[in-house]
């Protein structure tokens, strides 16, 4: 894999984009209050305060060289939090996130790093989606809306990353902010119940906690986060860079 | 549909004025108390307007990631959990789970219970799932009661045509 090779156009795009997306904001808000107010809601701005922010865009710094090929623990987060297991299907068994192992043939280094949905700036999965189930949040979370899907599975084919799983048994048990069920696919939600109401993704907690600290989350538009200032300043690579898709999740020390 | 919103003005505007379930005739579902604090639109306005509540702020909670709505659908089990005799929780696989009592009756199906969980959490639906406990109907209104009908005519005789109207009522 070729470093480097999307960051000097993505930072470009990336102005002009979010200007775009803040007055795209402006108009759903102002489409969104009649709605609001015919259903009674009685939230305040204030109260709105968790919901997604188009001036935000999520994301994920994997540092490879810190992640130990021995390590599963963002897995085993991920799992808990979300209620998804093997289930001694390997070949239809749900996987939000894997463990990957690269060999370079040339050189013989190993390395082991977690690889779950990228949250595409362009996600292939939502463009050949048939009824829209596949989206984007407004703050770069790329989703399955399981109430539309049909379980077609297109998005599955089209994702470069095999980022999806489609569900193929009968659950119960699911955690009540994480409905899952037979018939839809589904995939990493970069914990979006978490992030919504401030809260860090599981994985990241728990690669935090084993004091690897090779995941970093953060707001890709904020230049003073330190997800930001670590893209800026350090080489970094985006997996498949060659489909230019500006995946959410980049890769330092591959 | 509009026959089910008919059924649902004529059996909810007179449980309006407090009869509901409670005079015996089995017209009224018996809908399982709730704990906490009753909702500001009341009873009936929740009864007519749950569905499209529960869609729309689905979509808000999907697509905005906007959490404080009016209706979370896992919010509902905070207070409508309800226990069996046996002392379980009532999942949507048991009829008589709070949104079962009432979609029996008015012979509406959801699916959302494929995905969410219908008691709250950290109770194991797993084990509850199991076994299904039909609706607690009135007498002579349950799955039996064709059967029933059925013994009734027989005890019937065939020859009196007046007695068969009779039972057949
Ligand atoms: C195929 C799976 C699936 C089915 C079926 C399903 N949902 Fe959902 N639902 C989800 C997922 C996934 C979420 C997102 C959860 C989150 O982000 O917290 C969700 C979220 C919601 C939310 C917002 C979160 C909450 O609990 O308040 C509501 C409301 C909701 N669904 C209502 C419904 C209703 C009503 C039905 C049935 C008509 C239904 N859902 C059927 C998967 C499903
Ligand atoms: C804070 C507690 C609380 C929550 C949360 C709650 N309810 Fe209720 N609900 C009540 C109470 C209390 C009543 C009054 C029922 C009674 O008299 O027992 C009620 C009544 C109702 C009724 C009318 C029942 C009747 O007897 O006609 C419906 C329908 C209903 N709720 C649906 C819902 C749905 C759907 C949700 C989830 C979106 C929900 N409720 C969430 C407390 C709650
Ligand atoms: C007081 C009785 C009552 C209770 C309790 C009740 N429902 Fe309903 N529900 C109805 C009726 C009646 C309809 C059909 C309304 C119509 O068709 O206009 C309905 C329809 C629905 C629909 C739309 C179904 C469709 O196919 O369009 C959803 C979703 C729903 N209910 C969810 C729930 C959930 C979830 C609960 C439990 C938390 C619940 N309901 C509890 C009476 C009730």
């Amino acid at each position: 894999m070729s470093c480097d090779r999307s960051d000097k156009p993505e930072r470009g795009a990336e102005l002009s984009r979010r200007d775009l997306l803040r007055s795209g904001a402006a108009v759903a808000t102002l489409t969104l209050a009649p709605g609001v107010t015919l259903m009674a809601f009685g939230g305040s701005p204030a109260d709105a305060a968790g919901r997604a922010d188009a001036g935000k865009r999520w994301g994920l710094l994997i540092d490879v060289s810190r992640c130990d090929p021995d390590c599963d623990a963002c897995v085993t987060a991920c799992q808990v939090e979300n209620g998804w297991k093997d289930e001694g299907n390997p070949e239809t068994d749900a996987q939000w996130i894997r463990k990957v192992t690269l060999k370079n043939r040339d050189t013989g280094r190993k390395v082991s790093m977690p690889v779950m949905c990228q949250h595409c700036e362009k996600p292939p999965c939502v463009d050949v989606c048939p009824t829209g189930a596949s989206f984007k949040r407004v703050d770069g979370i790329v989703l399955v809306d399981k109430h539309i899907c049909i379980g077609c599975r297109y998005c599955m084919m089209a994702c470069p990353f095999k980022a999806r799983s489609f569900i193929h048994e009968k659950h119960v048990n699911q955690k009540s902010w994480a409905p899952r069920g037979k018939g839809t696919v589904e995939s990493c939600t970069l914990c979006v119940h978490r992030v919504d109401t401030g809260r860090i993704p599981a994985c990241v907690e728990a690669c935090e906690a084993t004091g690897n600290r090779a995941i970093i989350f953060g707001d890709l538009k904020d230049p003073n986060s330190e997800i930001s200032k670590r893209v800026a300043e350090y080489s970094s690579i985006a997996l498949r860079a060659d489909l230019d898709l500006n995946p959410g999740v980049r890769y330092s020390n591959l | 549909m509009a026959r089910i919103l008919l059924i649902l003005t004529l059996v909810f505007g007179m449980a309006g004025a407090g009869t509901a379930g409670e005079d015996g005739s089995g017209l009224w579902p018996d809908i399982p108390k709730a704990t906490g604090e009753p909702h500001p639109e009341g009873n009936e306005w929740w009864r007519k307007n749950h569905p499209k509540l529960l869609l729309h702020d689905r979509d808000l909670t999907m697509r905005q990631g906007e959490r404080q709505v009016q209706a979370s659908l896992k919010s509902c089990f905070e207070c409508h959990a309800v226990k069996d005799e046996a002392g379980n929780y009532a999942t949507y696989e048991n009829g008589q789970n709070f949104c079962r009592v009432c979609h029996d009756f008015v012979a509406v199906k959801v699916d959302c219970f494929m995905c969410h969980r219908s008691t709250p959490d950290g109770v194991d639906e797993s084990a509850l799932e199991a076994f299904t406990t039909p609706p607690a109907m009135p007498k002579g209104r349950g799955p039996d009661s064709i059967i029933a009908y059925l013994e009734r005519l027989e005890r019937v005789p065939l020859a009196s045509a007046d007695a068969g109207t009779e039972a057949g009522q």
